[in-house]
């Protein structure tokens, strides 16, 4: 049994991912913005795989709260083993393009509010000696492109951060796992056209519990993702910048 | 945008935008639909076109998919629409308790469930699905929210009950389960060599028997007309000694052939050796609640044997002591035309009272058989088997209906008016203006 804090738990790759946990026999201590949705994610696990499951209504971009948050849930689950950050939004880009505020506020939320959550984390990992950070980092943070480069660039910053995390932790025996997802067809992303590349949250959510248990470092989801972006950042960006991606 | 939403037959093709929604907080999205109808959307298991709405919008519930509460001590189950019965059951049945009445696939949302109040092998006893829905919440376009229960909104209750998803949108629904003492089942299959036999196995079965249906051989004609293999089966109390196997990898039809993989030929070959794979009058086993229940889950898109075309399948009911005469000659009219399927079945439906308006089931003998579509050869039998069913002052079930006139329609459910006050003015789908002439 793993004690786990999921930090965005009322997206749906972090519902789909409870669950898949909770069916393990995982304690849950699931923090989210929307207390009506947290309680109802929190009752379902509850309900369904009679686990312990604890909430807490949370801003990420409440920075006094995240110093407190390790030892709360430690006090509440007797301890922390696993902890998933899946937070995020999906900015609009024109807006951000019009608007400095606006970039800063989706960089606030995909990036520094993470970034911020991961300090006091980090530490509590390297101290105890073992445990799993799992974050949800993004495709799109592999190489900025026209569409979507604030939220890339935000989940650049992520990727980047976990990298290092990663090395400085891996002689604690903390793993430190980066999830990169393609296209997922959740609330996030309700206004596109879903084609063929599209995953369900489900899909998403098995592969991200498969990588926490095999203690992986760097995960694309679908698989498929790796080589696709693989191709993307070989192309030269005298040939890149004048693409319409 | 636009998605290529089907419904399981597969018939007919329809085109409309999907919205889907995620929490049963959220209000009704009436800023989506932007002046279309839009119609609730389940799993897609019906079989026509009571889950499409051609031109319009359809609301995907399956979003709402989390449990709410359960009382293990009473079985009361809390959950939102969109949960499958698949999900109730694997978290049920190793409490002790099973999904009160369902039908040949687990696959169904509970909203739909409700919309269509399904029934199942348990109907003889236990009747429809909406006699076991204590309440649910009901919420309209206007953004008004209804708690539905048989004293509380009576009038919504019935109306939405066998609704066709036409009242507003079921956020979630409060369920009493049933005790189960394992999820084995032991079952015995008898065989029928004719339609009498059936009858009278039937009879001898409804007192003993929680769970009883026939598949029956659509294609003996003469003296072996109606025959069938009998199943009927109750829950084991105690777990056996010997587990049987419990299904392992599901199958899947991966690709769609480019005709009907039933015909006539395959068709006649199949039904006299699946009849005469059992040997013995008489064979009893233990089997799991899977396969006896849902055989067809077991065949991931089994849908897809019928080729482009899709097919229809035709249920009808047919009521009281004339029921066997009308089954008798829809059955020789079935034969005559060399139409039909695998899969086609048999039961006798209890007279417990369906709670809802439209509720399909009645006291009588059911009848079920899946159609390739073979255009206009298909659908004129089709009419002709609704000749029968009128005369008989039966019916036929709208999920899984796709061609029923207008006229038919009234013809079976004459109480449909008295639904009207209760649709909801966004809310329409494919089949009810086909069968109603209420624009869209």
């Amino acid at each position: 049994m793993r004690r786990v804090l999921i930090i965005g738990a009322t997206s749906a790759i972090a519902q789909a991912t409870a669950r898949l946990l909770a069916a393990d026999g995982d304690a849950l201590f699931l923090a989210a913005r929307d207390r009506e949705r947290l309680q109802s994610v929190a009752d379902d696990l509850r309900v369904r795989y009679q686990v312990q499951t604890e909430t807490s209504v949370l801003d990420v971009t409440d920075y006094t709260a995240h110093e407190g948050l390790v030892d709360q849930v430690t006090t509440t689950l007797g301890g922390l083993d696993t902890v998933l950050i899946a937070h995020g939004t999906l900015p609009d880009q024109k807006a951000c393009q019009l608007s400095s505020g606006e970039t800063r506020r989706e960089i606030e939320v995909n990036a520094l509010s993470v970034i911020s959550l991961l300090t006091p984390l980090a530490n509590h990992f390297e101290q105890q000696g073992h445990g799993t950070l799992a974050v949800i980092s993004s495709v799109a943070g592999d190489r900025g492109r026209q569409s979507n480069y604030v939220y890339g660039c935000a989940k650049a910053a992520v990727t980047v951060f976990l990298g290092g995390l990663r090395n400085r932790l891996h002689s604690a025996g903390v793993q430190v796992l980066t999830i990169k997802p393609g296209f997922v067809d959740t609330p996030m992303t309700r206004e596109f056209r879903k084609g063929a590349l599209w995953a369900s949250p489900e899909k998403i959510a098995e592969g991200i519990h498969r990588a926490i248990v095999k203690r992986k470092d760097v995960v694309y989801l679908p698989g498929f993702w790796r080589l696709v972006m693989r191709m993307i950042r070989e192309i030269p960006e005298p040939v890149f910048k004048r693409l319409n991606l | 945008m636009k998605k290529y939403y089907q419904s399981w037959g597969r018939y007919p093709r329809a085109e409309q935008e999907v919205v889907r929604l995620w929490s049963r907080h959220d209000p009704f999205p009436l800023d989506r639909i932007d002046g279309k109808t839009a119609l609730p959307r389940g799993n897609g298991r019906s079989y026509g076109d009571s889950c499409l709405n051609d031109g319009g919008m359809l609301i995907d519930v399956r979003g709402l998919d989390r449990l709410i509460d359960f009382d293990p001590e009473t079985g009361i189950l809390r959950c939102e629409a969109g949960v499958l019965l698949a999900d109730i059951l694997k978290f049920a049945v190793p409490q002790g308790w099973f999904v009160p009445a369902t039908p040949g696939t687990r696959l169904i949302t509970v909203g739909g469930a409700i919309a269509n109040d399904v029934h199942g092998k348990a109907h003889h006893q236990d009747g429809t699905f909406g006699r076991h829905v204590r309440c649910f919440e009901l919420l309209r376009s206007d953004g008004s929210r209804y708690l539905c229960t048989p004293q509380e909104n009576s009038d919504w209750y019935r109306a939405t009950i066998g609704g066709l998803g036409l009242t507003g949108l079921i956020l979630w629904a409060e369920i009493a389960l049933k005790r189960i003492g394992s999820p084995y089942i032991d079952s015995e299959t008898v065989k029928c060599t004719n339609l009498d036999e059936f009858f009278s196995v039937s009879a001898d079965s409804d007192q003993d028997y929680e769970y009883t249906v026939a598949w029956l051989d659509c294609t003996a004609r003469g003296p072996r007309l109606g025959r069938a293999l009998f199943s009927r089966g109750n829950h084991v109390n105690t777990v056996p000694d010997k587990l049987p196997r419990i299904p392992g990898r599901r199958l899947s039809v991966p690709i769609e052939p480019p005709i009907t993989l039933v015909n006539s030929l395959s068709l006649r070959a199949f039904n006299k050796l699946y009849y005469a794979r059992q040997r013995e009058h008489r064979r009893r086993e233990i089997v799991h609640y899977e396969p006896f229940f849902y055989p067809l889950d077991a065949i991931l898109e089994w849908n897809r044997i019928y080729g482009p075309r899709g097919f229809f399948q035709y249920q009808c009911v047919l009521p009281g002591n004339d029921g066997r005469s009308a089954v008798r000659e829809v059955l020789e009219r079935i034969t005559a035309s060399g139409e039909g399927s695998f899969l086609a079945v048999m039961k006798i439906f209890g007279d417990l009272d369906s709670p809802g308006i439209l509720s399909f089931p009645q006291s009588g003998v059911t009848l079920a058989i899946d159609f390739p579509n073979r255009g206009r050869r298909t659908l004129s039998l089709l009419d002709q088997l609704d000749e029968v069913v009128r005369a008989a002052g039966g019916r036929v079930y709208p999920a899984k209906d796709a061609r029923m006139s207008a006229e038919s329609f009234d013809h079976y459910y004459p109480q449909w008016r008295e639904l009207l006050p209760y649709t909801d003015p966004i809310l329409s789908s494919s089949f009810w203006r086909r069968v109603t002439g209420v624009a869209a």
